[in-house]
């Protein structure tokens, strides 16, 4: 109990962000028409590649050596930019194809 | 000092600019605009990260990332160029797959570095390193495996343990969190085994969690294992200490769990059904075929013409079988010569059609569909019985009326298109089999119903020809 009361009291503004983030993530996305949803989903899957920065802070920390670190870290880049550029980038044709409909 | 101030900025822009690109693809309007920007505010922080001097401890090494993000980003760019907007669910599956595969790549060499004493490791951060492995795990294979089962290539029984599945699952996760229990408390000194187990069954897992989902449910899966991607990529935020990675990842799992709840009163049913599964699998069976000797009609391609080109008002009914047969074009023309004389076309979307949450809004506006043209669930409903024709193409389990009059069927109590209200009702379909829930279709026996056979985008196109003929 005591170490829970701990981690609450030295994390709280970390608490703070997690929870406004989350409320704030609903309320966004809550609006969006059905007609967007192949799109929204296409486009956050492209923010889950976030992750790559991960990946990235994991080469810089590593010696130049450390060869496992380092393949390990370039696989992640790999991975977290496949996922990022190409839902980017496929979110976005997809979105052109919406907007040609306005003339 | 002032390096610091730059860093900070560029995560909070970032953290912005996913916000403000997330608002505004809520109206199709201004959803370009804020897919780049999130993408810019993406592009922001990886410089950002790349340049933090909090975290240069080494040499930086940096022709590592640049030659990742260059072969990551060709391979992505390339791809999402030659992509088929038919395979959209598959390519957001495998996507999911990456940033879940990440998440775990990055737990484990965390957990190598941990048994190395490379840097020392509370059992906080121990315990974030598990729930990265466990949430990135499920979402890696699991995505893989619903991107098999979208292919055609798995189907809902393979490594499902018949009666005891999902006890079988429960145990995994026991033994999972068991595990990381163990490294929680014994951090280094733990066995390596523990860590390499606990590993291995989070793989397992996803697929385990995935294998007895029915594939008529892919809609469901994808958008939670969307939400766990994020999730996953938040964790590893937290194993970095990375802000702007917990807020993207938190803000990617709200839109999956938000999508997921979506598609599930879509179809009138609660998560934990869709997650135990069932639907198209054993229990559809038992409901049965249609009793007696209820005959079908079949229409000629010609007076399938002369019902629409003299009609009022078309509707057409969008499903996978369009999606398959990649008629959206075919569709479309056959919408512009009838628009041409006087008919009011309009399409009824149901919100678990296709593949994917929006999937049949993404293929027809492919083909330049306006999207007002587009009605949903309920407005359509509306509009139904005013319909002079309804035109089915390669929807099924939407359209079963079954789901209000037949207590016994397993989607009694999903809302359906009320196509029966229609005054004329064409089904387009392959052949009689039954859709992808296997699922009998009384539709198909009523009064006002007629069937085309065939391939839908050889029948659309025949019908095309039709019409041009009678204008």
């Amino acid at each position: 109990m005591e170490t829970a009361i701990q981690f609450f009291n030295e994390n709280i503004l970390f608490i703070y962000l997690l929870i406004f983030t989350i409320i704030l993530g609903f309320e966004v996305i809550s609006k969006v028409p059905t007609v967007l949803h192949t799109p929204l989903m296409s486009g956050a899957n492209a923010i889950s590649g976030v992750v790559i920065l991960g990946a990235i802070l994991l080469i810089r920390q590593s010696q130049a050596d450390d060869y496992l670190s380092l393949s390990v870290g370039f696989i992640g880049v790999v991975l977290g930019m496949l996922n990022a550029m190409g839902g980017f980038m496929v979110t976005d044709r997809m979105l052109e194809m919406f907007k040609k409909k306005k003339k | 000092m002032y390096i610091n101030f730059f860093i900070n900025i560029s995560y909070l822009i970032g953290s912005l600019a996913f916000v403000w690109g997330l608002r505004l693809l809520s109206s199709p309007d201004s959803a370009r605009k804020g897919n780049l920007i999130a993408a810019a505010g993406m592009g922001v922080a990886i410089l950002a990260s790349m340049l933090d001097p909090a975290y240069k401890i080494g040499p930086n090494n940096y022709g590592w990332i640049i030659s990742g993000i260059a072969t990551g980003g060709l391979i992505g760019g390339v791809w999402s160029r030659r992509v088929q907007m038919t395979s959209m669910p598959q390519m957001v599956s495998i996507l999911n797959g990456f940033g879940g595969a990440c998440a775990v790549v990055l737990g484990g060499i965390e957990l190598v570095h941990m048994y190395e004493g490379v840097r020392p490791y509370g059992s906080t951060e121990i315990l974030i390193l598990v729930f990265a492995i466990l949430i990135g795990g499920i979402a890696f294979t699991g995505s893989f495996w619903a991107w098999f089962k979208l292919e055609g290539w798995i189907n809902d029984t393979v490594l499902v343990i018949p009666k005891v599945h999902h006890i079988f699952n429960l145990s995994l996760l026991v033994a999972i969190l068991a595990l990381g229990g163990v490294l929680y408390l014994q951090g280094a000194t733990s066995a390596t085994w523990v860590a390499i187990v606990m590993i291995g069954l989070s793989l397992y897992y996803g697929i385990s969690f995935v294998a007895p989902i029915g594939g008529a449910d892919m809609p469901v899966v994808i958008s939670l294992l969307n939400s766990f991607s994020g999730l996953s990529a938040a964790t590893a935020g937290m194993i970095y200490n990375n802000q702007f990675m917990l807020v993207g990842g938190i803000l990617v799992g709200a839109s999956g769990t938000i999508l997921t709840l979506l598609m599930c009163n879509a179809m009138n049913r609660s998560l934990l059904n869709v997650l135990v599964g069932g639907f198209g699998g054993s229990s559809a069976v038992a409901a049965g075929g249609v009793k007696g000797d209820q005959s079908i009609r079949e229409v000629s391609l010609n007076d399938a013409a002369i019902m629409m080109y003299y009609s009022n008002s078309v509707m057409i009914v969008p499903g996978y079988g369009l999606a398959v047969a990649q008629a959206q074009k075919t569709c479309k023309e056959v919408d512009d010569i009838l628009s041409k004389n006087g008919v009011e076309v309009s399409y009824a979307i149901h919100p678990v059609a296709g593949r994917m949450p929006g999937h049949m809004n993404v293929l027809l506006a492919e083909a330049d569909v306006p999207y007002p043209k587009l009605l949903d669930l309920d407005d359509a409903n509306n509009a139904l019985p005013n319909a002079d024709v309804v035109i089915i193409v390669g929807a099924n389990d939407v359209v079963n009326p079954a789901a209000e009059t037949d207590p016994g069927s397993p989607i009694y109590g999903m809302p359906v298109l009320q196509v029966w209200k229609g005054k004329q009702v064409i089904v387009m379909k392959r052949s009689m089999r039954s859709g992808y829930a296997g699922i009998e279709n009384p539709l198909f026996f009523y009064p006002n119903s007629r069937m085309l056979f065939g391939d839908a985008k050889e029948t659309l196109a025949n019908l095309a020809s039709e019409l041009k003929q009678l204008g």
